[in-house]
């Protein structure tokens, strides 16, 4: 069977590639929202943080011969301490200052991190394998779909809406909007704001690294894949706004597929075309498709 | 009297300079001190931080070498292609950008950036991985000829003063007074009459043509682009320039341009100095590492040194007359 002169199986595993990469999309776009309307950082690190998860994944198992399902729950609990660290010592010192601030500092940690871990292992990638109970493929009649990437999406998509369900439905979600909207109010009530702000930045930067333990087998483990991934996450972040929760998560699996679809279409178009769509929706919808006119 | 003095001093030392300091390094120096200057007009007098300008600086070289190289044109018409170039860049990248305000602006303008880094990989004329080989200097104006790097430097020197004057003229024009508003009171500006978006869009084409002026000087002075100067790195590389030099400061970008451009090129000198007074071996590795010192030193900016260097020691002098008044 043919579409438009593709072969089908061929359509539906580039789209399954692109719902992969859309839920790495998703999962960093919404961390950097939760960390934005909180803290009002811009957080370029967030990229290099979910290096570090596919790093730690691929050190757990060369050095300490810890498997894929142990360094998907360490490597987050690693990274969230790791991010903890950083917002008590450093960005703490900066929420009073213009936004940039934020953005640059993360940004010099970005170039830090990424030098450190270039200067021990190269530029180039490390081959980390599908675990065991997730190799092969299930044939599903009309494609074959190979398990590893069934479960990247269907694990991210778990994440992302129990994300989206903490925050919208339960009462430390509750706490966790007021305190977007305003802090010196709900620190009267007696909620301890920056004991909330720390763990926020923690948990979003867990968040990506939890999606850099998820992308190890997919693709190359290789210190400079968080920078390039980061400045698209930037532009779905522009396309969708930030001020919703759903909207970055829906906003990322769509540019995923998207993407996807160019791959087949025009592939000499894949990488710029979320910049395109970017573009065009500062156009039509300067505010972002799910953001607010402020 | 006092700044005329000190003007008059820095451009007698320029003048000197190539018969001290290779020039080639001297004229370098030169192009990233105009870039970075042209970055500050944004950030420093307008409020915009723009994370995109690699794209100026890297399309204007491209340009202005494949123009001089491909198609023959002479190297005064080369170095104005790369200019234009850049400031229709800027126009449309502008155009785009300001539509929103504040920390999206900056990641849309990276994000165009990195749209634009991936066309100079993909079209054959940059040469990809390899860059764009072999620009030849040619003559300025049919007569002057470049292939001394002697010559040259005073041709940059001057490019550079004239940018450089330029930006001054413009920061204390009535049209620099207007960016000063927008940026300290945006909504003030508005309601004050003014046309805020066109202000700040002419702005960004200005910095955008005049950092396509560095790029494409630069790329005459090196005979080669490479895609180093439209990566996000370079976005970067001035924003750190700018503000270790001092945002908002007349001289703060060249001082920090020319720490910054130092740093890169004596890095494995001052490691292994290091490593032979602390005997740490790693110091020596300290040159292959710049990325990891960058980061260093944009961290203690951003957290301790805010003003810059040019900034303190202005904070300095100020301090410094309420007390002599007292």
């Amino acid at each position: 069977m043919e579409i438009f002169g593709i072969p089908l199986q061929a359509l539906l595993s580039q789209l399954l590639l692109g719902l992969v990469n859309g839920s790495f999309y998703a999962m960093l776009s919404l961390g950097l929202a939760v960390i934005f309307g909180l803290l009002n950082v811009i957080n370029f690190a967030h990229g290099t943080l979910y290096m570090m998860g596919a790093f730690l994944a691929w050190m757990g198992l060369s050095y300490f011969e810890l498997n894929y399902w142990v360094m998907l729950a360490l490597a987050p609990l690693i990274v969230g301490a790791f991010g903890i660290v950083i917002e008590k010592t450093m960005l703490r010192w900066l929420y009073k200052l213009d936004h940039l601030y934020g953005l640059l500092l993360t940004f010099g940690i970005t170039l830090m991190v990424e030098g450190i871990f270039r200067s021990v292992y190269g530029v180039s990638g490390q081959p980390y394998s599908v675990p065991d109970a997730l190799q092969g493929a299930t044939n599903l009649g009309f494609m074959v779909l190979p398990n590893y990437r069934a479960w990247v999406v269907v694990a991210s998509l778990v994440v992302c809406f129990s994300t989206w369900f903490v925050i919208e439905k339960t009462r430390l979600g509750a706490y966790l909007r007021a305190g977007t909207e305003n802090p010196k109010l709900v620190e009267a009530f007696g909620i301890n704001v920056p004991l909330m702000v720390t763990l926020t930045y923690g948990f979003g930067v867990a968040l990506a690294a939890f999606a850099g333990v998820l992308a190890a087998p997919v693709i190359q483990v290789s210190p400079l894949m968080g920078s390039n991934l980061i400045i698209t996450v930037f532009a779905v972040v522009v396309i969708g706004g930030m001020g919703s929760i759903l909207g970055s998560i829906v906003t990322g699996l769509v540019l995923g597929l998207i993407e996807g679809l160019t791959r087949v279409f025009y592939p000499e178009l894949s990488a710029t075309v979320v910049f395109i769509v970017m573009a065009i929706v500062l156009m039509v919808r300067p505010a972002g498709l799910f953001g607010k006119e402020k | 009297m006092n700044k005329k003095l000190i003007v008059g001093v820095l451009l007698i030392l320029a003048l000197a300079a190539p018969f001290g300091i290779y020039p080639v390094f001297l004229m370098k120096m030169l192009c990233f001190a105009l870039f970075a200057c042209a970055f500050n007009l944004l950030i420093g007098y307008t409020g915009l931080l723009s994370f995109g300008h690699a794209a100026f600086l890297g399309w204007a070289g491209y340009l202005c070498g494949q123009s001089i190289k491909a198609w023959g044109l002479p190297t005064e018409l080369g170095l104005l292609v790369g200019t234009a170039a850049a400031a229709l860049i800027g126009l449309v990248m502008g155009l785009l950008a300001i539509r929103r305000q504040g920390i999206y602006f900056t990641m849309i303008t990276l994000a165009l950036a990195q749209m634009l880094y991936f066309v100079a990989l993909q079209v054959p004329f940059t040469g990809g991985e390899d860059g764009l080989q072999g620009v030849p200097r040619g003559k300025l104006l049919g007569f002057i000829d470049l292939s001394s790097d002697l010559t040259l430097y005073y041709v940059v020197l001057a490019i550079a003063v004239l940018g450089f004057s330029l930006i001054v003229r413009t920061i204390h024009s009535p049209f620099g007074q207007v960016l000063n508003a927008i940026k300290e009171n945006e909504p003030r500006a508005i309601s004050l009459g003014y046309d805020v978006a066109r202000y700040k869009l002419l702005a960004f084409v200005l910095s955008a043509a005049l950092s396509g002026l560095a790029g494409a000087t630069k790329t005459l002075v090196l005979g080669f682009e490479t895609l180093t100067d439209v990566h996000w790195s370079m976005s970067g590389l001035v924003v750190l320039m700018t503000l270790v030099g001092g945002l908002g400061t007349i001289v703060g970008p060249i001082v920090g341009a020319v720490i910054i451009i130092l740093l890169e090129n004596k890095l494995g000198d001052i490691g292994n100095w290091l490593a032979s007074v602390t005997h740490i071996e790693w110091f020596t590795t300290l040159g292959d590492s710049v990325t990891i010192v960058t980061g260093f030193i944009f961290i203690v900016c951003v957290l301790a040194f805010r003003k810059g260097i040019v900034g303190e020691i202005q904070a300095l002098f100020k301090k410094g007359q309420v007390q002599g008044i007292h």
